[in-house]
């Protein structure tokens, strides 16, 4: 309770840390549409996006979200992932833009193809880069946190891109209390990450409080899956190879993370509810990230790639 | 684990409040050897992260054949090679009573700037000292830096007791010194506790090798400390951040309550217009609320149609902020390139952002010693901390850092790198009357210039805009 000195009549009730987290980010939300030309909210359709998006909808009720949303498309998305992002832009009433490497898809680029460093280099940060440039945006919220890996627990809330959209980690602004430095020149940019300071466990309680929608694939389903350098591959589409999917079976998982289906392994798992994902996560020995291949491309691979201007 | 019930734990978790510390000590004091435990011994740490640790402590540890709990800390490939943690890293763990946000600083090079940057939003400091030196200069500095910062509860942790036999004489001698300094510095809560991060002694659990020591374990304290009563509840002060207008009945102030308490029917005053309303309804996305408290965020309507913009402020009108347009500060420089007298900073403070031009540097603060060197040549280069007044292009609204941490910060902006160049906590109003700076401010004469009158409220509406960015236009119309 809060001895609140001059005045007896309220007792209010301190503030829970999710409060105090969803607070802060409100106000960092703000903050970039009040100082920005013309931000954008990146839109990745995972669990953490999700968040973020009720967050920015809650910072302007009752009026509406004064930014898009947009989504990179590598085309490797599950579809159940597009199925959903397309339901709830249009549900809560979001301007959704989506946009893809069209040269690189054309050309054939993939996963099983060309591998994970080439795929995502393509598909994902040369795609967001070109669309950033495309529609000039001068800011991109991403559903980052600074828990999920160690280059990331030092990237500011406001994190500078130069006008090749590389990050500096060496020389990144000082950022103090709650005052933000939002300018930058012509071409140059900020990220921008409101949920920084949430855990993977805040995030759930968060989904389970609010009964944000998430995409059903969180949950354990029996699914088509193949056994690939020890991750669980789900058979999504046609694309993978015949070889491959032959050898699929029906197994009962679900998945932690969500990104591109020949890169996000499951796990077995008979998680059906927020608390059941909850229980498994505490319970389990491996950490979000292990299930994402990209991330053991090499070493300090997620700094490289922020370096180079991936999120 | 196995008997959880997982919905009494999510429920219990989510009454959770959240600490947000600093540690302060040098590569030497073991300080990244005590977050790595913290964080090991509160079961934060997956089993893969142990894996990976294991394999890296082999390879490039220094603990031998010990885990080396500092690689879990050190994040970015540069330091790893070089050994040391170059920037500010947060890291997250929670108890079953609290959440907990670290931030972990390096205790050398770059110190002041990168300690300031990740102490300006801890509730509590963990001051680290080796036992077998004592308090030493860093002690000074960093407990300096605290105190500046107004971090209100620290810790002093006498690490490596293991290394002097767990000697009560010797943590005795240490806290003493402590006082000693603490003389010196406003820092209000201290706790001293004897430790060995190493072997884990009293940082988790009570240790039975100190026996003499009646306190709690470090975890314990952190646990426990209240920090409710840190935040400030008397002064009310709204800066609006956005108007918010979703259609022609709305019209809303969203911000975030910075400090005080604001309930619905509340007589408020805004800034600087000085005109007054009641508060007709305090709006967020889950419903009205009858009264809001800092740090939330919510959207105020009133019942007078008056015109507020962002960088106003509401407060109540028997507790009104300085409001004034000559400071007085600690400035504290960030940026490589010194301090230009001549350069017109920007500066943002609150939701609010104008010009700023640095009058004097009164005097400078060697952080080692504590000193005063009245002799500045109204120069500051990186690391430097100084008091000087300045001058701005539009008032503030502002209180002491002391009584108001959120509307006594400051930063100023470089015009033309756009670094953040410095971070300033105010003390007051200067006294000087310091007009010698002017600020160019452009003038349009709108009828002059044979513009039509149907344009001038687009031209307003522009130069509005250019205001809250800092540029100031004087229109005539």
């Amino acid at each position: 309770m809060i001895d609140v000195a001059n005045n007896k009549t309220i007792s209010p009730q301190r503030l829970s840390h999710l409060k105090e987290l969803e607070a802060e980010a409100i106000h960092i939300i703000r903050e970039v549409a009040a100082e920005f030309e013309n931000p954008v909210m990146l839109y990745s359709i995972g669990k953490d996006s999700s968040v973020m998006v009720r967050l920015a909808e809650k910072a302007f009720a009752p009026g509406k979200v004064p930014f898009p949303l947009m989504h990179i498309d590598s085309k490797w998305k599950f579809n159940e992932m597009i199925e959903f992002r397309d339901n709830y832009a249009e549900k809560f009433g979001w301007n959704l833009i989506v946009e893809h490497n069209k040269e690189a898809f054309e050309a054939g680029v993939g996963p099983f193809t060309h591998g994970s460093k080439v795929h995502t280099d393509l598909m994902k940060t040369k795609a967001l880069l070109a669309a950033m440039d495309k529609h000039r945006f001068d800011a991109a919220f991403g559903g980052a946190r600074r828990d999920e890996e160690k280059s990331r627990a030092k990237e500011r809330i406001f994190s500078f891109r130069d006008k090749f959209h590389q990050w500096d980690p060496k020389n990144q602004r000082p950022e103090l209390w709650d005052i933000y430095n939002a300018r930058v020149h012509k071409g140059e940019s900020i990220r921008v990450f409101p949920i920084s300071n949430w855990t993977e466990l805040d995030v759930w309680q968060y989904i389970r409080l609010e009964n944000i929608p998430i995409v059903p694939l969180y949950f354990a389903k029996e699914r088509p899956v193949v056994e690939m350098d020890g991750n669980l591959i789900m058979v999504d589409d046609e694309r993978m190879p015949k070889e491959l999917r032959d050898q699929a079976k029906m197994r009962m998982v679900r998945f932690r993370t969500l990104g591109c289906y020949p890169l996000t392994g499951a796990i077995d798992s008979s998680a059906n509810s927020i608390e059941e994902v909850v229980e498994e996560m505490m319970t389990i020995t491996k950490s979000e990230r292990t299930t994402r291949v990209i991330d053991f491309d090499q070493d300090g691979s997620m700094e490289q790639k922020k370096r180079e201007g991936y999120f | 684990m196995a008997n959880l019930d997982i919905k009494e734990f999510l429920d219990n978790d989510e009454q959770k409040d959240l600490l947000r510390l600093l540690t302060a000590g040098s590569v030497d004091d073991g300080k990244s050897t005590l977050i790595g435990r913290l964080l090991f011994d509160s079961k934060k740490l997956y089993e893969d992260q142990l894996d990976a640790l294991q394999r890296d402590s082999k390879r490039v540890g220094n603990a031998g054949e010990n885990i080396d709990y500092a690689l879990l800390t050190d994040g970015l490939k540069a330091e790893r090679e070089q050994g040391i943690t170059i920037d500010v890293a947060y890291r997250y763990f929670s108890t079953n009573k609290r959440k907990f946000i670290i931030a972990d600083t390096p205790g050398h090079e770059q110190y002041t700037r990168n300690m300031i940057t990740g102490g300006s939003t801890a509730n509590l400091a963990i001051v680290l000292v080796d036992a077998r030196t004592g308090v030493i200069t860093q002690t000074r500095r960093h407990s300096y830096l605290i105190s500046l910062l107004g971090i209100k509860h620290v810790v002093l942790a006498v690490n490596k007791m293991d290394l002097m036999n767990f000697d009560q004489e010797v943590f005795n001698k240490i806290v003493e010194e402590y006082k000693i300094l603490l003389k010196d510095l406003n820092i209000p809560d201290v706790t001293y506790i004897p430790i060995s991060a190493l072997d884990g002694d009293n940082v988790v659990d009570k240790s039975s090798r100190t026996p003499w020591y009646d306190g709690p374990a470090l975890l314990d304290f952190i646990e426990c400390v209240p920090i409710d009563k840190d935040r400030n509840y008397e002064q009310f002060r709204y800066p609006v951040q956005y108007v918010l207008r979703p259609n022609l009945d709305f019209r809303g102030f969203c911000g975030k309550v910075a400090s005080g308490i604001v309930k619905k029917g509340d007589t408020v005053m805004s800034l600087p217009s000085g005109k007054t309303s009641k508060v007709k309804s305090i709006v967020t996305y889950d419903g009205e609320l009858e009264m809001a408290m800092p740090p939330q965020c919510v959207t105020l309507t009133l019942e007078d149609e008056i015109d507020i913009s962002r960088g106003d402020m509401l407060v109540h009108v028997d507790n009104m902020p300085t409001v004034s347009r000559n400071i007085e500060a600690m400035l504290v420089w960030m940026d490589e390139e010194k301090l230009d007298m001549d350069k017109q900073f920007y500066i943002k403070h609150t939701t609010r952002t104008t010009r700023a031009f640095i009058d004097t540097v009164q005097y400078k603060v060697n952080v080692n010693t504590m000193e005063q060197i009245a002799e500045t040549n109204n120069i500051m280069q990186l690391n430097e901390i100084a008091k000087v007044s300045f001058s701005v292009a539009q008032e503030l609204f502002f209180d002491k850092y002391s009584d108001n941490k959120q509307t006594g910060s400051f930063i100023l902006i470089d015009p033309i790198t756009n670094n953040t160049s410095a971070v300033g906590m105010i003390t007051g109003e200067s006294t000087k009357d310091k007009s010698t700076n002017s600020f160019s401010v452009i003038t349009l004469d709108l009828p002059s210039l044979g513009i039509d009158e149907e344009h001038y409220m687009a031209i307003e509406k522009v130069c509005n805009s250019l205001s809250r960015q800092g540029v100031d236009v004087n229109l005539i119309k």
